[in-house]
């Protein structure tokens, strides 16, 4: 069946079963690789992308449902002020090991930012803990979102 | 082109090593310089290691390229696997070339043994195999631009220094690189043993933290893995297997399969021979169906209407209530074999003015990648292509030559960058399937694993079970300590990655101490997994030794700085040489043994953490604690301190914060790299110790990935990390910052609620209260 979805900006008709996840969609009919599968049950975020600007996992969201929605991916996000402070904050502070979850990580980061300019270690771990990063980097992923908030980067948590 | 050979002797290591120079024009002129060094043949081995990663008799360490237009391209050899080591280590070459960092490219060189010798990434030894190496290669190629240099401008060489990519005359004129290189292409290359190195407070580039050279692709969104790999004409492919390891087809409805949409192909595949070798690193080929579609989402979806007849073999007799309950009845009896024996431990035991004893035991684990297993495979005219995100290569294509039965020269691949390695792309299975498939399907497929079965055809870090016993004299002084090490066997070998070290601490600080082994016959794979061996023994013998801390009164920390205090003429290597995995800082053939264990070493870091940490000196409020542990793998040394607190009401427990000293050596190569590295590693350990735990139940896993609980954002504590300079020779990171952060955890709770976490995972409801 074909549908058209709406990309960073552009619209493009894929013919797919309706019940195809997004991610799909993105990967192997749009060839945007950039959002990730990891667990295909979305409990690991890699695969985060923007639905009219809410972080949503692709991979359990048929296309059948966005179709008049606008989607942002990893490749487009630097259309966003945010989202280019964002990349940059990540690249400052080096955040990266084997990176496989982090266009994951910088779209849940990016839509906390846009809705929270100035969030509060909670909020950092309410918006971000459904984006599983197995070589761990949560350390510098806080820090990087502190940085692209222009807020101080010590971690304020109790201990 | 020109070839030099020339001996020159490491100096930390004391290896000889003939090498061999080679420079040739490059394409487009320039020069390229190849540095090859024959790996030392170790007389003492008299055969392979089980777990020997990657032999090689040859190896040619680094390729360096200047184009005319002065760029510098330098190959990374060793796959990415979120270590950095493709940043780190042209680092190196690129120090000792003088070259302008910002005109250097890094590309990943490909699978070419030959040229670049043992390209795998495993065990930490990237940055010890190589530091050496790749600096002469760095230090060769800036000795031939002067060299040309000299000739061109008829002045002697002592008068000519380099800076940024250019070569420099004391009366000033200059040349870039590019400008020399064709020249230098041709200059005869130096004596690489006499070839001076810098002093390292001159390094511009190593010593710097620079960010990770991909990572703008990273943020980006930009294809790079595995699993990003598009080639022409490419279909997709799920393979299923037998939830049962080493199950089989008997039969599975493949013509309705093959009439749903999308559907291009459906096949079993049997192969001739054993199947299901418990061994993660040697398993090959297992029987499955494979589903070839239009698009992975189709094929992926047909497996829920895959129906298949199982022949599940006898690894469905298995549990791991089964193990347990042999380990305690083994536990009982004689143990199979005695591994270490000092002085008399039976009667110092029944002489001691007090006795302790304890069981510990921790579970298999999954490695978890993010990206799931895949390789895109394309067979054609008898050759076969593959592009792999592998930490193994080599090993790769030999298993799909094999299988496939053609020449290992027909197997070409490509390593593109992992997400995430952990050990468990050091085996090929994933390789040999997309290679098959392709082959048997006849067009290149792209072989993906769904989570589910990347969880369920894993190769574990096997369980265990340790019972321990020590006794103390009057002046509570250990005097004797025993272990019964129950773990698991394949045949009558230690399971891989399953084994104990003879020299595992505290054997040779202990006047009467006996170490001895019992195995149970597994039939679940195993394997390496980040700090193999390690990340479980170190929990049980630095939480043990924590126990006798306090039971005789002493300063946990204190307690290990005084156990190391004595430097032993038998330093306890962590294998010794040759018998050994290489996955703990020693042993195979060709691998770097690094210098003898030292306790100074030990106690220098554990003294820093200390410190830093404020052990002892910080008042903290009921219910909160702190614990140390010291561990030492894969040639480093690290003590870590975890302050931890406990809810009450329900036991949840809460890491607030690690400090950890490391020391690898003299040189931080890329400090954010390595720092990242260690905050990773000591993170990747509390997630173990906190929920994982993978279970075996009639031969197969019992947990799905909803219950397989990773460590998350809220969950991560922040992390203090300090390196301890010493003058060593640097040595890797990947691995050994994980093994202490375990037991310092659980010591912790101790700390902070007296109850002694003896099992992993943590179980919060023992620590109630």
């Amino acid at each position: 069946m074909s549908y058209t979805i709406n990309v960073n900006g552009t619209p493009h008709a894929v013919d797919v079963d309706g019940d195809t996840p997004l991610l799909w969609v993105l990967r192997d009919s749009l060839d945007l690789k950039g959002s990730k599968f990891g667990c295909g049950m979305g409990l690991c975020g890699a695969c985060t992308v923007h639905i009219n600007g809410v972080a949503t996992r692709s991979c359990i969201t048929p296309v059948s449902a966005v179709h008049d929605l606008n989607i942002t991916t990893i490749e487009g996000i630097a259309a966003s002020e945010t989202g280019r402070r964002v990349q940059d904050a990540w690249l400052k502070v080096d955040v990266v090991q084997c990176g496989y979850c982090q266009a994951g990580q910088i779209m849940s980061a990016t839509a906390l930012l846009t809705h929270n300019s100035k969030p509060t270690d909670k909020d950092i771990d309410d918006a971000m803990s459904g984006n599983l990063c197995r070589c761990a980097t949560y350390v510098r992923i806080r820090t990087a979102i502190k940085q692209a908030a222009g807020l101080p980067t010590t971690d304020t948590r109790e201990i | 082109m020109a070839t030099v050979s020339m001996s020159f002797t490491d100096r930390e290591s004391g290896v000889t090593r003939r090498a061999f120079l080679t420079v040739s024009a490059a394409a487009g002129g320039g020069m390229l310089l190849a540095l090859s060094l024959p790996e030392q043949a170790d007389a003492t081995v008299a055969s392979k290691g089980p777990n020997e990663l990657h032999p090689n008799e040859t190896a040619i360490n680094a390729y360096v390229t200047i184009s005319p237009d002065n760029h510098i391209t330098i190959m990374s050899k060793v796959p990415e696997i979120g270590q950095g080591i493709k940043t780190s280590l042209p680092m190196v070459v690129a120090e000792e070339l003088d070259a302008d960092w910002n005109l250097v490219h890094i590309e990943q060189a490909p699978l070419d043994p030959k040229a670049y010798g043992a390209q795998f990434a495993g065990g930490s030894f990237s940055t010890p195999m190589n530091w050496e190496t790749l600096r002469r290669a760095g230090a060769a190629a800036r000795a031939m631009l002067i060299t040309a240099a000299a000739l061109k401008w008829r002045v002697p060489e002592s008068d000519i220094s380099t800076s940024q990519g250019k070569v420099i005359a004391k009366d000033g004129r200059s040349l870039t690189y590019g400008q020399l290189a064709s020249e230098a292409a041709r200059v005869v290359p130096p004596d690489i043993k006499n070839l001076p190195l810098k002093i390292p407070t001159n390094y511009s580039i190593v010593g710097k933290s620079i960010g990770g050279i991909d990572s703008p692709k990273v943020v980006t969104g930009q294809p790079l893995f595995g699993i990003d790999v598009s080639v022409p004409g490419m279909r997709y492919a799920v393979f299923q297997k037998c939830p049962v390891f080493g199950g089989k087809v008997v039969s599975a409805n493949v013509d309705e399969i093959k009439a749903r949409p999308g559907i291009l192909n459906v096949f079993i595949i049997q192969p001739e021979g054993p199947t299901g070798l418990p061994d993660g690193m040697a398993t090959g080929l297992q029987s499955g169906v494979a589903i070839v579609a239009g698009s992975w989402w189709q094929a992926n979806k047909a497996l829920e209407s895959l129906k298949v007849v199982w022949d599940e073999g006898p690894v469905a007799a298995q549990s791991s209530a089964g193990f347990a309950a042999k380990a305690k009845e083994l536990s009982t009896q004689t143990p199979h074999r005695v591994i270490h024996s000092d002085g008399d431990a039976k009667t110092a035991l029944a002489g001691a003015a007090k006795t302790f004893e304890a069981a510990y035991s921790y579970p298999f684990v999954y490695h978890c990648n993010m990206e799931p297993q895949n390789s895109t495979a394309a067979f054609k005219d008898g050759k076969l292509e593959i592009w792999s995100p592998t930490q193994n290569p080599g090993a790769g294509k030999t298993l799909i030559a094999k299988t496939l039965g053609i020449p290992e020269d027909a197997v070409t691949v490509h390593i593109t960058r992992a997400g995430g390695g952990f050990g468990r792309r050091l085996g090929s299975d994933f390789m040999v399937e997309a290679a098959m498939i392709a082959k048997m399907h006849g067009e290149p497929v792209k072989l993906l694993w769904n989570r589910t079965q990347d969880m369920q055809h894993e190769f574990y870090r096997p369980g265990g079970f340790h019972y321990l016993k020590a006794g103390v004299d009057a002046n509570n002084q250990l005097i004797a300590f025993t272990d019964h090490y129950i773990g698991y066997e394949n045949n009558g070998k230690a399971s891989n990655s399953a084994d104990m070290s003879a020299a595992e601490f505290p054997a040779k600080y202990v006047k009467n101490l006996e170490y001895s082994t019992s195995t149970m016959q597994l039939g679940v794979p195993t394997g390496p997994m980040r700090a193999p061996g390690s990340n479980a023994h170190a929990f049980v013998f630095q939480s043990f030794i924590d126990e006798i801390a306090h039971a005789t009164g002493k300063d946990p920390l204190q307690n290990l700085i005084d156990l190391y205090a004595e430097e032993r003429a038998a330093p306890p290597p962590p294998h010794p040489a040759g018998k050994g995995p290489p996955g703990r800082g020693g042993g195979g053939p060709g691998f770097p043994m690094g210098p003898p264990f030292s306790g100074k070493r030990a106690q220098g870091v554990l003294e820093m953490v200390r410190d830093k940490s404020g052990w002892g000196k910080r008042q903290l409020p009921k219910g909160t604690g702190m614990g140390v542990a010291f561990y030492y793998s894969h040639l480093g040394y690290f003590a870590e301190v975890v302050q931890a607190s406990v809810l009450p009401s329900d036991g949840t427990v809460k890491v607030e914060k690690v400090w950890v000293v490391g020391d690898v050596g003299s040189t931080i190569i890329n400090p954010s790299g390595a720092r990242n590295q260690v905050e990773g590693a000591a993170l990747d350990g509390i997630s173990q110790a906190l929920a994982q735990r993978i279970s075996i139940d009639r031969g197969r896993i019992a947990e799905s990935f909803p219950d397989y609980q990773m460590m998350r954002m809220y969950q991560a504590p922040q992390v203090e990390v300090e390196f301890k300079i010493t003058p060593f020779s640097p040595t890797g990171l990947g691995e050994p910052a994980l093994p202490p952060v375990i037991p310092a955890l659980c010591n912790a709770l101790f700390a902070a609620t007296g109850k002694r976490i003896r099992d992993l995972p943590i179980d919060p409801k023992l620590l109630k209260t």
